[in-house]
């Protein structure tokens, strides 16, 4: 057989029918990820046509984008933004009990953003096809997953047939040479990606990450890098899997246990472009030339180097773009003065991001202007910080240590930015009033955030120069 | 779905490059669990003021958009979250089609599955109409033509079971059910393995 790649072989191993001149291909998906918002629409087209849900069991569902990262109030119940925003909630809850669908709800250990979530049980594996109706599935891929967005029309396609009408898209190689320098992570290398390839760059495309960088990085830093994937336009993001991979999944609650453990391991494997595979487009990245990234326009393409000029608007959209900033053509994004700090989001909730946030304010405190929200992906990973003290850190900086969810990424529950603040976030999208209406979002590392929101101004961690106050300096 | 086989209307034009589909439709009204209803929301926070009037700036609320049934946008339209409120909110306010030289993938599957013709058209060609507000156009479906008022024709591609589907006012889940022996077929085949 001629030499396929990875994307190749995810795609071949998922053909129900193939492609013909009248109708695409029929792909069957392995996991299909709910939440709250893009469901509800598909579940009354399946009551409306008497259909069901196929496979329930290759179906998880979580509560992550309207639900509050507030306690519950005194009764025990969550405190909701809206009426609606409840009504949406417990009608996730009601159709996962009538259609058997098991639902990592209020209850759960596993609670958390949806994508946080798949991985952390287990339930995101290599070689699988993984769809969800939302566009940041693409972080999956970072386990050698086929996995991407949909529209609530293909999630209710999924619950009745688990599958999907595909036409295959094409594959683009991004291979990153050369190590990361020291004090440069994930998200940064994912920044200065699209800020190459811009917003559009990936479009009709499946990207698979390739080279040293890439295999050096952590699965939670991987993870970073698929889950912007879309931020490129791509349909897509994969890395290969490894040991890193294998270690990461091993024991995990939904991960093959056993003699199939050892089983999966060795199929896992076979999961690499084969030498001599040929990529629609390649594009080379040189890693040792990244530094700390950020944005300053307004979508993920307008990244630059913290500390570098802002270039000149280009057309009149960027013009646009640097007035709602209200950011300066030649001067660099530090320095600008900030309102909130958002640490969490699908990027960046996870348990690395959060000790990379807290080992730049352990010992400090933020600039009084400043508000800061640290978000945890899960339940899961909220305890883990918990276990580790990290929780401490982030409250005797003075940053507020939440309940899990979307938060402040998607600001649908009630966590928002007024008109006008400007907010460092770790999350993926810096469009024109995603964190509220008039909002301001400058797109940074979880280390970044830290770092500005201790300066009061976009900086990095090593432009804090002066040692960390000792504890009792802090408290 | 209703079946598209023409459209025909004056084009509003939407020039901003990059238009992601919280600029169409922002999360805070995706907390509804219903599709219907969602036009008044199309892009909100242009069309509205703080204060709930209308932003007389914005293209769609001066006169010569008023039933407008085509939308001409910048480049890289739909980009961003995959949410089907997007073209629920287009298709509610009235649009028929969207045309730009880029659409986003998630953005277009979804427009085409809601009977919103998502049609992408070359540099050139994209340039006339951004140049040419207002002007009248006729879309016909089934032969991918656009016809002009100066007489003149821009072809455009359409994969064809989109089109099948568009023509017929069908939608895709029939085909799939259709298919239920071929999908267990494919299950049975992976467990034995
Ligand atoms: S964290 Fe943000 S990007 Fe991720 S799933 Fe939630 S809303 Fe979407």
């Amino acid at each position: 057989m001629a030499a396929r790649t990875l994307f190749d072989k995810l795609w071949d191993a998922h053909v129900v029918r193939p492609e013909t001149d009248a109708t695409p291909a029929i792909l069957y998906v392995d996991l299909h990820l709910i939440h709250e918002v893009t469901s509800p629409q598909a579940f009354a087209e399946l009551r409306a046509r008497g259909l069901t849900v196929r496979r329930p069991e290759r179906t998880l569902a979580t509560l992550d984008h309207s639900t509050p990262t507030t306690p519950h109030d005194d009764l025990g119940q969550p405190v909701y933004a809206s009426e609606e925003a409840a009504a949406q909630v417990a009608e996730l809850e009601r159709n996962c009990a009538e259609f058997g669908i098991r639902l990592n709800g209020w209850d759960s250990e596993h609670r958390g953003i949806v994508h946080v979530i798949g991985p952390e049980l287990g339930a995101t594996q290599p070689g699988m096809t993984i769809v969800c109706g939302d566009s940041h599935t693409s972080t999956h891929g970072a386990f050698g997953a086929l996995a991407f967005g949909i529209g609530t029309t293909e999630v209710g396609h999924v619950f009745a047939t688990q599958c999907l009408l595909q036409q295959k898209p094409k594959s683009l190689a991004i291979h990153v040479d050369g190590a990361l320098p020291a004090g440069v992570g994930a998200k940064d290398l994912i920044l200065h990606v699209i800020g190459k390839i811009g917003v559009n760059g990936g479009t009709g495309h499946v990207i698979e990450y390739r080279g040293e960088a890439i295999r050096a990085l952590s699965m939670d830093e991987r993870m970073t890098v698929c889950n912007m994937s879309i931020e490129a336009g791509a349909r897509a993001g994969l890395i290969a899997p490894d040991e890193t991979t294998f270690a990461y999944l091993k024991g995990r609650p939904l991960a093959p246990q056993g003699a199939a453990w050892d089983r999966a391991v060795d199929a896992w494997k076979t999961l690499r472009s084969d030498d001599g595979a040929t990529y629609d487009r390649e594009v080379r990245i040189d890693a040792r030339a990244v530094r700390p990234t950020v944005t300053y326009g307004t979508h993920p393409g307008m990244a630059i180097a913290l500390d570098a000029p802002v270039p000149a608007a280009a057309s009149l959209q960027e013009r646009r773009a640097l007035d709602y900033m209200r950011v300066e053509a030649g001067r660099p994004v530090a320095g600008m003065p900030v309102d909130v700090v958002f640490v969490g989001s699908c990027t960046n909730s996870r348990i690395g991001d959060l000790r990379d946030a807290a080992d730049v304010l352990r010992g400090r405190r933020l600039d009084p202007r400043v508000r800061m929200l640290v978000v945890p992906g899960s339940v899961a990973i909220k305890r883990e910080a918990e276990r580790e003290g990290l929780d401490q850190v982030f409250r005797a900086a003075g940053a507020e240590w939440r309940e899990p969810g979307c938060s402040m990424c998607i600001a649908m529950n009630g966590d928002l930015a007024q008109p006008g603040q400007l907010v460092v976030s770790t999350s993926n999208r810096n469009f024109e009033g995603r964190q509220g209406p008039g909002a301001r979002t400058v797109l940074a590392s979880p280390a970044v955030a830290a770092a500005s929101a201790v300066a009061g101004v976009v900086a990095s961690p090593q432009s804090l120069s002066q040692q960390p106050l000792s504890q009792e300096q802090a408290a | 779905m209703t079946a598209v086989t023409h459209v025909r209307s004056r084009t509003a034009v939407l020039a901003h490059e990059n238009i992601d589909t919280d600029r169409i439709i922002p999360a805070r009204f995706l907390t509804t669990t219903e599709r219907a209803g969602l036009g008044r929301y199309a892009f909100n926070d242009w069309r509205w003021r703080a204060d709930g009037t209308p932003n007389p700036e914005f293209v769609l609320n001066q006169p010569m958009a008023r039933g407008c049934e085509i939308l001409v946008a910048g480049r890289n339209f739909g980009c961003g979250s995959s949410r089907e409120h997007a073209p629920w909110a287009l298709v509610d306010y009235g649009f028929r089609a969207v045309l730009s030289s880029e659409i986003a993938d998630i953005f277009r599957n979804n427009a085409l599955k809601n009977g919103l013709l998502a049609v992408v058209l070359s540099e050139a060609e994209h340039r006339y109409l951004l140049d040419h507000p207002g002007i009248e156009l006729a879309i016909d479906v089934a032969a991918q033509t656009i016809e002009l008022p100066d007489g003149g024709r821009f072809t455009f591609a359409l994969d064809p079971f989109a089109k099948h589907c568009l023509i017929a006012g069908v939608d895709q889940l029939g085909f799939l059910v259709g298919h239920e022996r071929d999908i267990a077929r494919f299950e049975q085949a992976r467990e034995a393995a």
